[in-house]
């Protein structure tokens, strides 16, 4: 493989394949190389949640941007993208989380996102299979797809405007203005964006990012047993405490009826077997929120790996020490949601535009970073 | 004359010998559709064993039981118009 391109994209999953089909419509020459196959690694793992955040203010930013681009190619997304458009409901077990949530109804409102408070009654109505509970926020304009196939679809369009995919292409060696590959061929490019999720710092040295491994299991098809994306206020906790470990309830129906249950947060493991005992805990955990669950054939389970940074923002932008490679990865759980925001931002970067949104906050070079090997 | 075991198929009342399985209780009345998979295609039992749970089925209101591994009971509810 001996060629050329304006940029080239390391990674297909969800985050290289929006780069490449930005980066396509822009009118550049786009090579999306892929070590695996499109959607493969942590977007086929994931859940698949298009969320808005509303705070930390970089992470309502992005996801906002996010949110806003994905309704913008809803009318578009095929039907095996799976777009449904079910809301967010973070569920209180107790009067200290219905605390959370009205701060949260008041910060969504003043950020014209639309949220609505629930009480007890108004819950058991809208989740009939979750134990009482203290109450619930519903932020309906949220999300739900099946990533692999968007990352497909984002692939695809890139391809015809022209972009070359790679797949089963290992990248070896990133230079300024040239990618090496394992199979012995090289890119020509004018840059390159890395896009290969936590395998990025395999490619960058010093890179702060680090594997966050996560469980999820998926039941036989229970049509009705869920309606929202269901997570525990507490889950807020166990994402920005960084414990070695920690699980939450979130559970979600997938179109066809089947229920997908996580989530669990593991640093320090680079093992992706299933580890029995975290997912009995998070198992346990969901069936808390929900007994019914207990009943339910859960078919499948599996793990992937988060790309997690020290202050858990994401790195988007030029990489420090290279002119000519950018970075589009480390986005942790948001993935899915701020694929859209990411590919945006990093386009308008390359080519000298005016962001919508500041991405000083995401910068590679932000001092607030460490180094995963330090 | 062996001991029966009666119970309903779709509401039908049947009669089975002791230790007939769900499947077969099924399928002894001439019924092979099972339930329908996530495109409507008709599904029934395959391998008989346990193993492809293809004859999954509703009993007593709970779906996705295993036919071919279900001992008929006493007043069960069988339904084969699930998923």
């Amino acid at each position: 493989m001996n060629n050329t391109a304006d940029v080239v994209v390391v990674g297909a999953g969800i985050v290289g394949a929006a780069c490449g089909e930005v980066l396509s419509g822009e009118g550049l020459r786009v090579a999306i190389v892929e070590s695996e196959v499109v959607g493969g690694g942590a977007t086929a793992a994931g859940m698949g949640h298009i969320v808005v955040m509303d705070e930390p203010e970089a992470d309502y930013a992005l996801t906002r941007y996010s949110r806003d681009l994905w309704d913008e190619f809803e009318p578009l997304l095929p039907p095996e993208v799976e777009f449904c458009r079910c809301g967010t409901l973070w569920v209180a077990a107790d009067e200290e989380e219905m605390q959370i949530a009205r701060r949260k109804a008041a910060s969504y409102t003043r950020l014209g996102v639309r949220a609505e408070l629930f009480d007890p009654a108004v819950l058991r109505e809208a989740e009939p299979n979750l134990r009482p509970l203290a109450g619930g926020l519903l932020v309906p304009d949220d999300s739900i797809i099946y990533p692999p196939c968007a990352a497909r679809w984002f692939v695809a369009r890139a391809i015809s405007r022209g972009a070359l995919l790679h797949v089963d292409a290992r990248v070896i060696e990133l230079r300024n203005g040239e990618v090496l590959l394992a199979s012995g061929g090289r890119i020509s490019t004018g840059v390159t964006v890395c896009a290969n999720g936590t395998w990025a710092s395999s490619l960058v040295p010093s890179l702060d990012v680090r594997p966050r491994k996560g469980h999820l299991a998926i039941t036989d098809r229970y049509p009705g047993f869920a309606h929202h994306e269901v997570v525990e206020l507490g889950y807020l906790k166990s994402v920005h405490v960084p414990a070695a470990e920690s699980v939450a309830c979130n559970v979600l129906p997938r179109p066809n009826g089947q229920v997908l249950i996580g989530s669990s947060r593991q640093f320090g493991v680079t093992d992706a077997r299933i580890d029995a005992p975290v997912l009995e805990r998070m198992l346990r955990r969901a069936v808390e929120y929900f007994p019914g669950l207990a009943r339910l054939n859960v078919i499948r389970t599996w793990t992937g790996f988060r790309a997690a940074t020290s202050d858990r923002l994401p790195l988007i932008g030029r990489c420090p020490g290279y002119d000519k490679i950018y970075l589009a990865t480390g986005h942790e759980g948001l993935g899915i949601t701020t694929a859209t925001g990411t590919a945006r931002l990093i386009a308008d970067l390359i080519l000298g535009h005016e962001p919508a949104i500041p991405t000083g906050p995401y910068a590679p070079s932000r001092p607030t970073l460490g180094s995963a090997h330090a | 004359m062996p001991e029966t075991v009666r119970l309903t198929i779709n509401g039908k009342p049947v009669s089975v010998p002791v230790g007939t399985t769900v499947a077969a209780a099924i399928l002894r009345g001439g019924e092979h559709v099972f339930r329908r998979s996530v495109s409507g295609m008709p599904r029934g039992p395959l391998c008989g064993m346990g193993i492809c749970f293809e004859c999954r089925l509703t009993i007593d209101g709970r779906s996705h039981q295993p036919s071919c591994q279900t001992p008929c009971r006493a007043g069960m509810d069988i339904r084969t118009d699930g998923l």
